[in-house]
């Protein structure tokens, strides 16, 4: 039975990770190879699709990405951090009010704000510039950050708060002694999140960015073409843009369980 | 751990309060901290919602700008006997029901699966995450053009495998539309609800199980009574975040089907109004009633959440 049950693991394992595997054989085909049936499994391996990717000015949408997911991901944990701690360490009134407020802009759908936002980007002169969606992509993440590091500080033992200021330790001294060391694996988690979620990001970037500021995901749908085949030139540009992600996840499995249930989950 | 610093804090003798303007300041220095997110939230989603409303109530169309003027609840008329949109209402909680519900059961199956110890259970976790960690665009045109093409993709490939030559080759986009979305999504979100529920399964009290099957419990037993009681916040947990970014989802129905045969969510319905029709009115209109919709669900859902809040708390 218990051996079994082990097969059976390992049969979904290899299932849920087929499309994955086959998107990066398919990625290393030559064109030819990648749309025969029944699938080549064994053709050639080549790097002609990945060469032709990189000759396609994919650095522009990439270095988009990436300034947008660090821009925003530094810029939600400077507003992130003190505000979960107004809302664990020193409680304002009203704590779980604010809380609640944060999560609930979460559930109303972005695409409902979307018209405003992109004639004040008009207006403003802010169409195609990636600061602008540096600040969308901040208010995408804030109430996921703002539950995550309040989840973390919370944590703090009351006690040694109360010792520390006993013993005459000052605000500086306080968190750096006893805060940060139960903060950090809270702001890892939360870097983490806020990261793969712009990183992903599609709506906004496609409504409110052009050749300037396009990012990859939008890079993205642009490379399928009506003519030719272009199904390893997809798949290689699909491996590259998700390697971050892939790379991220995997090395930080643990923070991004902690980062996806909010905290609720240590 | 929340209790004990609170009956702490009410213990220690407060300094006696000078005057009202003393205490005023002090509490602004406490909310200090929270006020730059709090501000930042405000402006940048809520202040939008405020303007749809108004847009809403307005004539505009971009290709027709001088005709622009207050048009009442015009928009609203129009929006109800869309049937565009009407069916997408439809389509939404179709497409959200299905996704959560399919990622939860297989999500629930794979974390049982994964809480035992068998050989390479490390590295079969591995391999169920990874779905999650496509991004979401490359996902669907992996799906769209890798798997599903009928020509070349990898299920008629493998069809063709098992059954020769003459095996069928369905067309599974137009012959399927809506499912073909879904199968998408439910791939890429059981690894999601798979983790929150295996981080369930791992925080489950050992002694009780134990102690159950000591008892002469059986298996079904044990996780009817216990595992499933426990894991129920879980649940509540993987279905309600699930149905926060699913009920939004605008990637995958843009890229597989281009909200064609029926599978034009209300993201998608609403991006293609505001973008290919120019009726900013109607966009609005349509955007309100989406937020009047969500408003009813997320009161629901936040009652969820302040029950898990509440048990943190109290635990």
């Amino acid at each position: 039975m218990s051996r079994i049950l082990g097969v059976a693991a390992w049969f979904a394992g290899l299932l849920f990770f087929a499309p994955v595997a086959w998107m990066v054989l398919t990625s290393l085909h030559s064109e030819p190879d990648a749309a025969t049936n029944p699938p080549s499994l064994a053709a050639p391996v080549t790097f002609d699709s990945y060469a032709e990717f990189f000759d396609s000015e994919p650095w522009p949408p990439l270095i988009n990405s990436l300034s947008a997911s660090v821009g925003s991901t530094v810029l939600v944990l400077l507003l992130a951090i003190p505000a979960a701690y107004a809302l664990s360490i020193k409680k304002v009134e009203k704590w779980s009010d604010v809380l609640f407020f944060f999560l609930s802009t979460k559930m109303l759908p972005v695409v409902a704000g979307l018209l405003p936002i992109y004639l004040v980007a008009q207006y403003t002169g802010m169409l195609d510039n990636i600061s602008f969606l540096v600040v969308l992509y901040t208010s995408m993440n804030l109430p996921i950050a703002v539950w995550l590091m309040r989840s973390f500080l919370a944590e703090v033992p009351g006690e040694i708060l109360e010792a520390a200021a006993l013993d005459g330790a000052g605000l500086v001294t306080t968190l750096r002694r006893v805060v940060a060391p139960v903060a950090m694996p809270g702001i890892a988690a939360t870097s983490l999140i806020c990261f793969i979620f712009s990183w992903n990001e599609l709506l906004f970037a496609r409504v409110l960015t052009g050749v300037v500021a396009g990012t990859a995901p939008v890079y993205l749908t642009g490379f399928v073409t009506s003519q030719g085949l272009f199904l390893a030139k997809v798949c290689a540009a699909a491996v590259v843009v998700s390697l971050p992600v892939l790379v991220a996840g995997f090395a930080a499995q643990d923070k991004l369980v902690q980062g996806l249930s909010l905290g609720a989950v240590k | 751990m929340t209790a004990v610093r609170e009956a702490v804090a009410r213990a220690e003798p407060k300094p006696p309060a000078r005057t009202g303007q003393v205490k005023a300041a002090a509490r602004w220095v406490r909310r200090a901290p929270l006020l730059p997110a709090l501000i930042f939230t405000i402006v940048v989603t809520q202040l939008p919602f405020v303007a749809t409303l108004v847009i809403s109530l307005m004539r505009w169309n971009s290709l027709d700008p001088t005709n622009r003027g207050f048009a009442g609840v015009d928009n609203y008329t129009a929006v109800f006997t869309d049937p565009d949109l009407r069916s997408a209402i439809g389509t939404t909680v179709l497409l959200t029901v299905t996704v959560v519900f399919v990622s939860l059961v297989l999500g629930l199956v794979l974390a049982l699966l994964l809480d035992r110890k068998f050989a390479g259970r490390g590295l079969v976790r591995t391999m169920l995450i990874a779905p999650f960690l496509v991004v979401p665009v490359a996902a669907a045109l992996l799906w769209k053009h890798a798997l599903y093409n009928p020509e070349y993709g990898l299920l008629n490939g493998v069809l063709t495998w098992l059954f020769g030559a003459d095996a069928p080759q369905p067309e599974w986009i137009s012959g399927m539309p809506l499912i073909a979305v879904e199968a998408s999504l439910v791939w890429q979100w059981t690894p999601f609800m798979m983790l929150i529920l295996l981080a369930g399964l791992q925080s489950r009290p050992q002694d009780a199980v134990e102690a159950a099957r000591i008892d002469g419990a059986t298996a079904w037993q044990v996780f009817r009574y216990l595992t499933l009681p426990h894991l129920r916040q879980y649940l509540e947990l993987g279905a309600l975040l699930g149905s926060i970014y699913i009920v939004q989802n605008f990637d995958a129905v843009f890229t597989i089907t281009s909200g064609g045969l029926g599978t034009a969510n209300l993201p998608y319905t609403i991006y293609q109004t505001f973008y290919q029709a120019h009726d900013y009115g109607q966009a609005s209109a349509a955007g309100v009633v989406v937020v009047v919709g969500s408003i009813v669900i997320a009161t629901f859902a936040l009652r969820v959440v302040s029950s898990l809040l509440r048990e943190e708390v109290r635990g």
